[in-house]
Order: C-alpha cells, then structure tokens, then sequence
C-alpha cells in the first residue's frame, strides 16, 4: 500500500486532568476523504486540532508522507500544506474578504507594504471560481451571508496549495444549495489528490463524501472503517455504544462484550 | 427594528453622492459636528472662538492629546485599554528634563545643539521600554491591561516624581522648547512651501490610487467625485495654512527677534507664525500611524486581533508579541507627547498629563474607536482629540464655571457615544 499522506500515531492530549484525547491513530491518503464521526466532546475537533496546529500534542508522533513532523503552531502546519477550515470559520468580522483570505500571508509590495489591490485582484479570481454570485469584496465579513462567510473560509484553505484539508463542520451552516457546492468542491479536490479530514455530524453527508470514516467515543477511537463496508446503523452503533460491526478495524476505545470500554 | 429603518428619512440622492465619493459618513457627522460646535461657541464669544489667534492656541493645545491618540486607536482595537498614559507621560517628561538640563550639560556643555535630539531620544526610548514592559505583563502574563496600566498610573505618576524629587525642573533647552507650540514655528513662506508640498502629495496620492485600481480593473469612482475630493483637499491645506499665517506675531517680540539679531524693525512690518512644529510633527505622527494601519501587516494583524482574536492566532498571528508591540508604540507616542507637553511649557511638573489618559481614551473613543475592537481610525481619534480641546477651551471662553466644564465634557463623552452606537445598529455596521 501506498505511503499515508498522514499519518496520526497515538496522538495525546489533557486539559486539567480530562484526556481529551487518548492515543488516537488515524491516516489519511491523497485523494481520499475520511469522515470523524463521534459525539460532541468525543474528542474529534481537538484531534485535528493537533494537526492544524492550533494545540500542541502531549504525546504521539505526526508524519507526513512518511516522515516525521512537528506541529507547535497554525504557521507549521501551513508550512507542511495543511489547511483548516474551523467550524466558527475564524474569520476576522470587520475585515474584508481579501483581507481574511490572507490574513498571515500578505502579499506585499517591494516595499514591504501589504498590497491590497493585488490581494483583492486574487480574491475576485477564486471568488470566481468558487461562488461566482460574491460579489461584496469590500464590505467587511460580518456583513455576508452565511454562505458567503463559507466560501471566504474555504477559499482562503484551497487558494494556498493546500495538500491536506481539514473541514470541521463545513455544511452545519448552510443551506440545500450550499451543501451542494461544498460537496462539489471535495469532489473536485479529491480529483486533484488531496486528502481531507472531514468532521460532521450529518450521517447522510458523511456516507456521500466520506471513502473511510473513523468514529471516536470519550477521547478514544472505536475504530475506522471504509464506508462501504459499514450502515448507517452500524456508524450510529459505533457513535453512541462504541461498538465496533464486523465491517470496521476496531481501535482501543471499542467497547467489547462484557469488558468496559479503555 | 425594521419600522424604524423604513421610516428613517434618508435621501437617496444624498446617500449615492456619498456612495459615489467613498466617503466616511461617520466621519462626515463628525465634521459636521465640529463646525455647528465652532459656530456656536463664536457666536456666544462675540466672533473671537474663530479668530486665527484662538485657532492657532486649539491646535497647540491640542497636539499632546492628539499624538497619545492615535496609540490609543491601536490599543483599544485590539480590545486593551491604557489608563497609564498620563503617567508615563510625566515619568518621561522627567526623564527628558533631567537629561537636558543635569545629564547632558555635563557631558556636552549647555546650550548644546545635540541636547535637545539626545533628551527626546532617551525620552522615547524610555517610553518605548515602558510599554513594552506593560505590553508584556498584558500578553505574555495574562493579567488584563485595566489592571496593568491601573497600576502603571500610579506607579509612573510617582516614579516621576522620584526622578525630580519633586521638583519643577527647567528652564529647558531653548530648542527643545520650539516643539512646544508658539515658541517654534515655520513662518509665513516656510508654512506656504508646507503647503504646497502637502497639496502636491494629496493629489499624487489620488491620481496614484486611481491609476492602480484602473490597472486591476476595479471600479472606480466618477471623474467629478474624484475632482470634489481634489478641491476639498486643496481647500482645507490652504485654508488652514492660511489661517495660522494670519496670526501675527506681537509686536514687542518682532522687535525683541529683530534685536537679537541686532536689526532693527523696519517701521509697518507684521509677520505671521505660521504652522507650529509640534503640529508638523502631530502631522507626520498621523500619517506614519495611517500608513502603519492600512498599509503594514502590523496594522492588518491589530485590526485582525481586534476583530476576532482566535481567528488571528489560528492565522499564525503571534498576538502576544503584538500586544507588546502595540504597547511599545503606544509609549514612544507618549514620550513624544511628553516633549510637545514640558516644551510647551518650557518646564517639566509633577502634575504634567494628570488626566490626559481620560482626554486620550475619550479623544479616540469620541472618534469612533469601538471598545469592543476590531475599529477605529487614526483621523478619527485626531478630530474626537480636536473636538473635545475645541469644547473645553470653548466653553473658558465663553465664561462657563469650571465645574460645569467637566460635567459638559463627560455627558459629552456619554452621548457621543451613544449616537455611534446608534449610528452603527442603523447602518449595520
């Protein structure tokens, strides 16, 4: 089998005490789509959040193509083409969507000032391609619909060469149309052979667009599975029981007869 | 809500002149402010509020404000607040005092002309250490800035007086003192020249903006707005170098000048002052602060910050450090509005900047600075500082009692912001 574009080993992390996460193993390959399922709090954001960089890891070992990383920072992660796309989208409300979509990597003028117009010139072409309706370039974020606020987030994570995306609830705001045009996009990113983690909690969502799902319970991983292995009632299983079917790879956190799960 | 919207007569007509200028409507009701203001206070001063002498004294008394200001938009974006300012204003006056009239003396003999560069330089550098040393406390230690300048108010404040053991200490440096306001001033040709250079710039400026947004293809405004804007520039310059032009100097100090230089004054002369220094350099402080915040990515990050500080730092945006940084700069604005101020008044006191933090935080405020971050403008603050010096001396003048002055000042303050707060629920901003 090929090489893993990532590869998550045991992966940690503890706030005050509660293990957020519990030595959690996952992969991901270029041009495929893993779905983390699990309950709120089940640990999946936090995962990620490792990842893209925005919390250290306590233990665990990421690596990339094969070889071993080290994440501390959002700006590392952006150093190895890892792009997120936050639930709460983080963007900056009262600037605009030029401003956001580079916000950390201006482009500057030989002299060192931050070139606006070259900024805005890129925005329009990838507005373009993305929501060819956006139109409202300088009106501050805060003033777009929810629909425009996602295409500015996932421009600004697919305009940089991403080659790992990372979505956290990228549909949970938007409407029928919407939807349809995130699930457009991933098909087309997935062409392009990039790998993307893709947290959700629409079951439906996740059997369209998701190759393999890995569902996590209390900070741990019940196990992974491809989605055409497993139902909707299996992953509903492993969500709210930890109960691994006979389709998926069971992980530590599984729960299995008569053994309390851990 | 919507009721109200609907029902809110605004003119179409009005709004797409506007719209068509890309102006600051905000700021626009600011200006308008400021003249009814004007207006009233010279009709209640029987003319004398607009005469160049007492314009000339608001813009002085106005610079110190103004400059610690402009720091104080890039402090309250990014959701802090510097109660210290006042304070550290004092302990570098201090410092800049004790410099030209103990310290350099000593090394470089009185009256040198380096004093007076050496005594701000230490100054800034102090202000600047000072800041960064609060901005610290604020990022890298997580205590809120209320507290941090809470006490840096009482701690400079005194520090200061440490330093000069109580002391008034001067007379200070005579070129020094040329930064203060009335002792230093450019002259009727110097201020015209000013001017012209500035009216040069503005248009360069213009026409540079518009050749670049054609080059992208973006849309641009219509010729005639962009020729309304080139004389409305144009006007203002003038004007207001008109205006100090027309201030004469006194007659006993043109001879006293022509004196020292052992002339005599040709019978008739008069000559203007022109445009003080301190109010060339609140001028540069303006644009440098401008350019920092629209054109750097030190600006782009502090509005970021402001706006949404988790998405900054999930940016790459190390906000701790910019935190520091805006403290720093915000001290060095206050060490250059210590030397306008001990200029000004040829001494350094113990009482110097007492409840200039209040002026500054509501110069910035009144100019739309939003305490909940993410806005504000340098001009802004600059007008919000010129507006509430303009009500102060104002009312002085009119003869209204001293207590009243504040209470006038602080429901001011109140109802100004107020109406922001209305102005942006209407406009959605």
């Amino acid at each position: 089998m090929a090489t893993p574009l990532v590869e998550l080993k045991d992966m940690c992390i503890a706030f005050g005490g509660v293990q957020a996460v519990d030595r959690v193993s996952v992969d991901l390959f270029p041009g495929e789509v893993v779905g983390l399922l699990g309950h709120n709090g089940a640990g999946k954001s936090t995962l990620i959040k490792m990842l893209s960089g925005a919390y250290k890891a306590d233990a665990g070992e990421i690596r990339i193509n094969g070889e071993q990383v080290h994440i501390h920072s959002p700006r590392d992660a952006r150093a190895h083409n890892i792009e997120t796309i936050y639930q709460t989208l983080a963007l900056a409300d009262n600037l605009d969507a030029a401003s956001n979509l580079f916000l950390g990597r201006e482009l500057t003028s030989p002299l060192g000032f931050v070139d606006d117009d070259a900024m805005e010139a890129e925005t329009r072409k990838i507005m373009g391609r993305l929501n060819a309706n956006f139109s409202k370039f300088h009106a501050p974020v805060k003033a777009l619909s929810g629909g425009q606020r996602q295409s500015v987030a996932i421009a600004r994570a697919v305009y940089f060469n991403a080659r790992i995306l990372i979505m956290d609830e990228p549909t949970a705001a938007l409407g029928v149309h919407e939807t349809q045009m995130v699930a457009e996009l991933i098909q087309e990113l997935k062409k392009q052979g990039l790998g993307i983690f893709l947290i959700s909690h629409d079951i439906h969502d996740v059997f369209q667009l998701c190759d393999r799902i890995a569902v996590m319970k209390n900070g741990q991983l019940v196990g992974t599975a491809l989605t055409a292995d497993v139902t909707d009632d299996d992953v509903l299983g492993m969500i709210i029981l930890g109960k691994c079917p006979p389709g998926a790879v069971p992980g530590p956190g599984a729960f299995v007869e008569g053994v309390p799960a851990g | 809500m919507s009721e109200t919207a609907l029902s809110g007569q605004k003119s179409p007509t009005a709004r797409s002149i506007f719209a068509a200028l890309q102006l600051d409507t905000r700021f626009l009701g600011m200006i308008g402010a400021f003249i009814v203001l004007c207006l009233v206070f010279n009709v209640f001063t029987d003319g004398r509020f607009l005469t160049p002498r007492n314009v000339f004294n608001l813009t002085i008394q106005t610079v110190s404000v103004a400059i610690m200001a402009t720091g104080m938009v890039f402090v309250i974006v990014t959701r802090h607040i510097d109660l210290s300012v006042g304070s550290v204003l004092a302990t570098i006056a201090a410092v800049m005092a004790v410099v030209q009239t103990d310290v350099l003396p000593d090394i470089l003999g009185l009256g040198h002309p380096a004093n007076w560069i050496l005594a701000i330089l230490a100054g800034v550098v102090v202000g600047v250490l000072i800041g960064a040393f609060q901005g610290w406390m604020i990022g890298y230690l997580s205590i809120p800035a209320f507290i941090v300048t809470l006490g840096g108010l009482l701690v400079w404040r005194n520090v200061a007086w440490f330093i000069t053991s109580g002391q008034t200490i001067g007379p200070l440096d005579d070129t020094f003192t040329m930064i203060g306001g009335i002792g230093g001033t450019m002259g009727e040709t110097g201020s015209w020249i000013f001017g012209i250079v500035a009216v040069a710039a503005a248009l360069w400026l213009q026409v540079a903006s518009r050749r670049r947004k054609a080059s992208h293809g973006f849309p641009i405004k219509p010729a005639w707005a962009e020729i309304t804007m080139a004389t409305i520039t144009i006007i203002a310059i003038f004007g207001f170098v008109w205006v100090l032009n027309s201030y004469d100097i006194p007659k006993a100090r043109l001879m006293r000048i022509f004196e020292a230089s052992g002339e005599t004054l040709p019978e008739g002369l008069t000559m203007g002052y022109g445009i003080p220094y301190s109010v060339v350099l609140l001028i540069v402080v303006a644009i440098v602060m401008t350019v920092v915040a629209q054109r750097t990515r030190l600006g782009r990050y502090i509005f970021a910050t402001g706006g949404n500080p988790d998405a900054a730092e999930l940016s790459g945006i190390n906000t701790r450090l910019l935190t520091v940084k805006v403290f720093a700069i915000m001290g060095g604005l206050a060490a250059l509005a210590a030397a306008v101020a001990a200029a000004r008044l040829g001494f350094s006191t113990n009482d110097i900047g007492t409840l200039d933090e209040l002026r500054v935080i509501a110069a910035a405020v009144i100019g739309g600075t939003a305490l909940a971050g993410g806005v504000g403008t340098i001009y802004g603050a600059i007008l919000g500082a010129l507006i509430m010096q303009s009500l102060q001396s104002g009312m002085a003048m009119v003869g209204v009692d001293a207590p009243l002055q504040n209470i006038v000042v602080g429901t001011v303050l109140v109802l100004a912001v107020l109406v922001d707060i209305i102005y942006r629920k209407r406009t959605g901003d």
